[in-house]
């Protein structure tokens, strides 16, 4: 009896809050509805009785009159409230009353739910974390990475000289603002003295507006000024805010404080937001602590030195930036002091890129895969849900049956289960959003895993509405099936006390053997590209990476050299001394000095070449330089032919060279390399030894060129002490930090770090995929296990009648367990066939994702058969036992 | 339910109530059963009961408004009363009806040849 007319949207809407406040005051107007219905009558049975009727018959009389008195309350209630909310509730009750009475089915359910929803809501965080929400920074839109296109010489080759800096800052039109941070510092680079034992802390330099082209803001005190970025300024630091709690105790009052810094006074001039991670944007994995301002004029005979982002023009676009990029590129000295500097970046094309994409644009296949598979799992467990459900639909066949024939229609039952697989599914979401609560706590806690981003992993209100949105999907996914299978049964076939018809089981068990194939199928393609995935890990952890990571560890040392023309014979009786002593430590069985260890900084200085001989610019690779002392080679177990340095090699002796393989190769084709000249830098050099390559930047990659001086002979930057021992590399931390520090009682607490765990930290980001997609196939496997066995058990417990006819008819246990197996073999594998199929065409897909691993990898294939061929025997054969075991008598008698 | 008995067609119900409500003024929902069977001469098939789902639909839009007070013969009642937007869609809806029931009635003329 709905008004047809129609109504103005404004009458619509206070309908709508209307019913909405009717529904929540329902015990007062129901009062009122009672009240006015009695006076109704009241009206009534008064005015029959003038009429001259009896009491009972104006009563009588007026209740006929009045019609059903519930059922026009109910019409009341309808118009007046909501009733499908009412409706919902009702349902929503009576579907958790049905669900308690199952507790082990309802557990089973919400479990796997809560561990499919779980893992989407983790790795939706994750994306949202690293690909979705942008940077932490304002209008984080307009930056960008200013670089060359990535190289074979690493950071060197992706930076700017100060002047060149200053003059791109000058010339160009199209940015805001250019800043730039020094890109060749360590960790542990600073430390913190002055109160107690020397406490080592990264520092990393940043042009004086840096923070300002970012657009972050200080929680407390200022940014730098530009007159702290000038020559002889006296010197300032901003504190990361997670290092101002640990260090300070969170304390503002440190805001204009000096804090001693390398022995020197230095003022802390703020403190940055907790929003701004430095680490997690521009070096995934480290920590910084703090930041200084660049004083350019000290740094501008260093070379490429400066990383840099630039904050576009709001009104242009990136194109158009690069447009003027182009133009003031080529007129960049390497150095303004050097005239024939000119032009020194043409050769190089800068290629902005937003700075978003350079932050995790790599990130992106491999997320997107790990978001499928994580979307394959959810589907494997709707349609693991609504097997389960259709299983639990078919005993509950005269439930449904009885409700059909009392009146219900079939779309209040197909609604009735569709809330029954809501609520099963919100207490899953439930559970799951806890389980993703830990997940992305604990990976927001991973520091060790080299990925951008991962600090501010959280399940915030975008994960939240994706839970719900998925829960509800998933509902719908699972809850439809047995639902419209329900809605179409017979009510008279039902409600015999024969149970379902033997058409309708037959009907219902293709169903689930359908739900089954496409459950085992999507296991498959799981497996398949989990097991490339762990294939491509394995062969990156077997990649020869021209050193033995195990059994050594290294330390940041300090040592003072003085920093003067005699510095390189100091650094060389300093070492010499500290060598000896460390090597005699019991368990040490070799020690060297390096300035940067491979895989993490590194730097190029121009690249060896033989005199007189005309190299095309750009013939050469940039070489990676490192300066080490005679130990190092062997104590980071590379392979070296030819000679290593001795402590002879110093400031005075013959300048030496060792070349990698790869330098020396290109140089000496003929392979006579030890002994001959190099000229590098203008300076000859004699090479006295060739190493194996090394991975210096990355373990995936081809290693380019490197050269090794000793350490005498050129300034290293920082030293690191490597050790290798027999024993396990941590034993040994006690007794050599004791030993640096009785030789320099101001060597700060630096980390003992296995070389080990560099390597590790490299190959996290695979790690981390790696372990994700694994972890989902596994699951995978195990729910396409239980689909097969609760199809096959399913079976069995039907045919139980049958199998008993045939056992008394003769046939054998052998047989019998066959039969079953058979039907799980004939599912398992149309389910594996079509799941290959899947599986090579997704290989293909991750192509790029894997590592000397083909995506046709026959040993992964035939693997994923194995696993989930024996997944499924042991599924069916279980069941094929209990019908072994059935009774014949007592299977005849039951029924 | 016999056949002398008009069936109500959907909405006719709202706008009889708001019609009793505009000629009658304040009124309890017998009231306007009362009313609406004797103008229709009991034609009208109402289980009154039915009219409390009407009120309160059209209360819910905001066409008639409802205070509870005391009738002439002392008895505690619910006086329903229409408001302006209720006249204003008591005025649309009857020229709507009018309109309606003027072409049927032409339709159910209709002969043949014509």
């Amino acid at each position: 009896m709905r008004g047809k007319e129609p109504k103005s949207v404004a009458g619509s809407a206070r309908e709508v809050v209307n019913r909405s406040r009717a529904f929540f005051r329902k015990k007062r107007l129901d009062h009122d509805l009672n009240e006015e219905m009695e006076s109704h009558l009241d009206f009534a049975i008064e005015e029959n009785m003038r009429r001259g009727l009896s009491q009972e018959e104006a009563r009588r009389q007026a209740m006929i009159r009045f019609g059903g008195v519930m059922q026009a309350k109910e019409l009341q209630r309808e118009s007046r409230g909501l009733p499908g909310v009412d409706v919902f509730i009702q349902d929503a009750k009576y579907a958790c009353r049905i669900l308690l009475r199952d507790k082990s089915f309802t557990l089973i359910a919400v479990l796997i739910l809560a561990l499919g929803i779980g893992a989407n809501i983790a790795v939706f965080s994750v994306v949202n974390a690293i690909l979705v929400r942008p940077l932490p920074f304002r209008d984080s839109q307009q930056l960008v990475w200013m670089a060359p296109a990535a190289s074979k010489c690493g950071f060197s080759c992706e930076t700017y000289t100060a002047d060149a800096y200053d003059e791109f800052r000058a010339m160009n039109r199209a940015f805001q603002d250019v800043a730039g941070y020094f890109a060749f510092s360590s960790s542990d680079n600073m430390k913190l003295t002055g109160r107690g034992q020397p406490k080592p802390a990264t520092g990393i330099l940043v042009t004086q507006n840096f923070f300002q082209t970012l657009g972050v803001e200080p929680v407390y005190g200022r940014l730098f000024l530009s007159e702290e970025a000038r020559k002889g300024a006296r010197p300032v630091v901003l504190l990361a805010n997670a290092f101002w709690r640990r260090q300070f105790a969170g304390d503002p009052g440190i805001v204009g404080q000096p804090i001693d810094i390398d022995g020197k006074p230095t003022t802390v001039v703020g403190v940055l937001p907790e929003s701004f991670d430095f680490g997690s944007v521009f070096s995934p994995g480290a920590k910084v602590d703090m930041f200084a301002p660049t004083i350019l004029d000290d740094m501008r005979p260093w070379g490429n030195i400066l990383a840099l982002v630039g904050r576009v023009k709001p009104d242009l676009t990136v194109a158009q930036a690069q447009a003027d990029a182009n133009i003031v590129l080529p007129k960049l000295y390497f150095n303004v002091n050097m005239p024939d500097s000119l032009g020194s970046y043409k050769d190089k094309p800068m290629q902005l890129m937003a700075l978003k994409e350079y932050v995790s644009g790599k990130l992106r296949p491999p997320l997107i895969v790990l978001w499928c598979a994580v979307g394959t799992i959810l589907l494997i467990v709707c349609v693991n849900l609504a097997n389960l459900m259709l299983a639990r639909a078919a005993t509950r066949t005269k439930e449904f049956a009885l409700r059909l024939a009392l009146g219900a229609g079939r779309i209040r039952l197909i609604r009735q289960l569709l809330t029954e697989s809501l609520v099963l599914s919100l207490a899953g979401a439930a559970l799951g959003l806890a389980i993703a609560y830990g997940i992305t706590d604990f990976l927001a806690h991973q520091g060790s895993i080299a990925l951008p981003m991962l600090n501010s992993i959280r399940v915030d209100g975008d994960a939240l509405a994706w839970t719900v949105a998925i829960a509800v999907i998933a509902a719908a996914l699972f809850g439809i099936v047995p639902g419209l299978k329900v809605s179409r049964s017979d009510v008279q076939e039902a409600l015999k006390d024969s149970g379902p018809g033997m058409s309708e089981g037959r009907k219902h068990e293709r169903m689930r053997a359908f739900l089954v194939i496409s459950e085992v199928a999507m296991a498959c393609v799981l497996l398949v590209g989990a097991g490339l995935l762990l294939r491509s890990f394995l062969r990156v952890l077997d990649v020869d990476l021209g050193f033995q990571p195990s059994h050594a560890a290294a330390v940041k040392v300090d040592y003072d050299d003085g920093n003067n023309a005699n510095s390189g014979e100091r650094r060389g009786i300093i070492f010499r001394e500290m060598l000896r002593q460390v090597e005699a430590i019991p368990g040490v069985e070799s020690a060297g000095v390096v300035d940067y260890l491979p895989l993490e900084r590194n730097r190029s200085w121009g690249s060896p070449g033989i005199k007189g001989k005309h190299y095309e610019p750009g013939e050469r690779p940039g070489a990676f330089v490192y300066m080490v002392t005679p130990g190092y080679l062997q104590a980071m177990g590379m392979r070296l032919h030819g000679r290593d340095f001795t402590w002879d090699d110093g400031p005075k002796g013959e300048p030496v060279i060792i070349l990698n393989h790869a330098a020396a190769h290109y140089l000496f084709p003929a392979d006579n390399a030890i002994g001959s000249m190099v000229q590098m830098n203008g300076e000859d050099r004699r090479v006295i030894g060739v190493i194996q390559d090394v991975h210096e930047a990355n373990v995936e990659g081809t290693p380019g060129w490197q050269v090794y001086f000793p350490v005498m002979q050129e300034n290293p930057v920082g030293a690191e002490l490597v050790v290798r021992t027999k024993l396990p590399p941590e034993a040994l931390a006690g007794s050599v930090m004791g030993k640096l520090r009785e030789l320099n009682p101001n060597q700060s607490a630096a980390e003992f770090r296995t070389i080990q765990k560099i390597v590790d930290h490299a190959v996290s980001p695979r790690r981390f995929f790696v372990l994700l997609v694994v972890s989902f196939a596994v699951f995978g496997v195990a729910l396409a296990a239980l689909g097969i066995y609760g199809v096959i058990s399913y079976s069995v417990t039907q045919r139980t009648q049958e199998i008993g006819i045939r056992m008394a008819l003769g046939a054998t246990v052998g047989r019998v367990q066959l039969g079953v197996i058979g039907n799980t073999v004939r599912l398992a594998l149309v389910g594996i066939v079509l799941g290959t199929a899947a599986s090579y065409l997704v290989a293909r897909g991750i192509a790029a994702l894997l590592f000397g691993t083909a995506p046709t990898d026959p040993i992964t294939f035939a693997g994923m058969i194995l696993v989930l061929g024996s997944v499924a025997l042991l599924a069916g054969y279980i069941p094929a036992r209990r019908a072994s075991r059935i009774n014949p008598m007592v299977a005849l008698r039951n029924n | 339910m016999t056949d002398s008995k008009l069936d109500l067609l959907q909405g006719t119900l709202d706008l009889m109530v708001l019609q009793t409500l505009s000629v009658m003024g304040s009124l309890h929902g017998y009231g306007i059963a009362r009313r609406i069977e004797q103008i229709s001469d009991d034609t009208v098939l109402l289980n009154q009961g039915t009219i409390y789902a009407a009120l309160v639909r059209l209360q819910h839009r905001g066409w008639i408004a409802a205070e509870w007070g005391i009738s002439d013969n002392n008895r505690k009642a619910k006086f329903y009363s229409i408001t302006r937007a209720g006249k204003k869609q008591l005025a649309k809806d009857a020229v709507y009806w009018q309109r309606l029931s003027e072409m049927m009635g032409r339709v159910l003329n209709m002969e043949a040849g014509e």
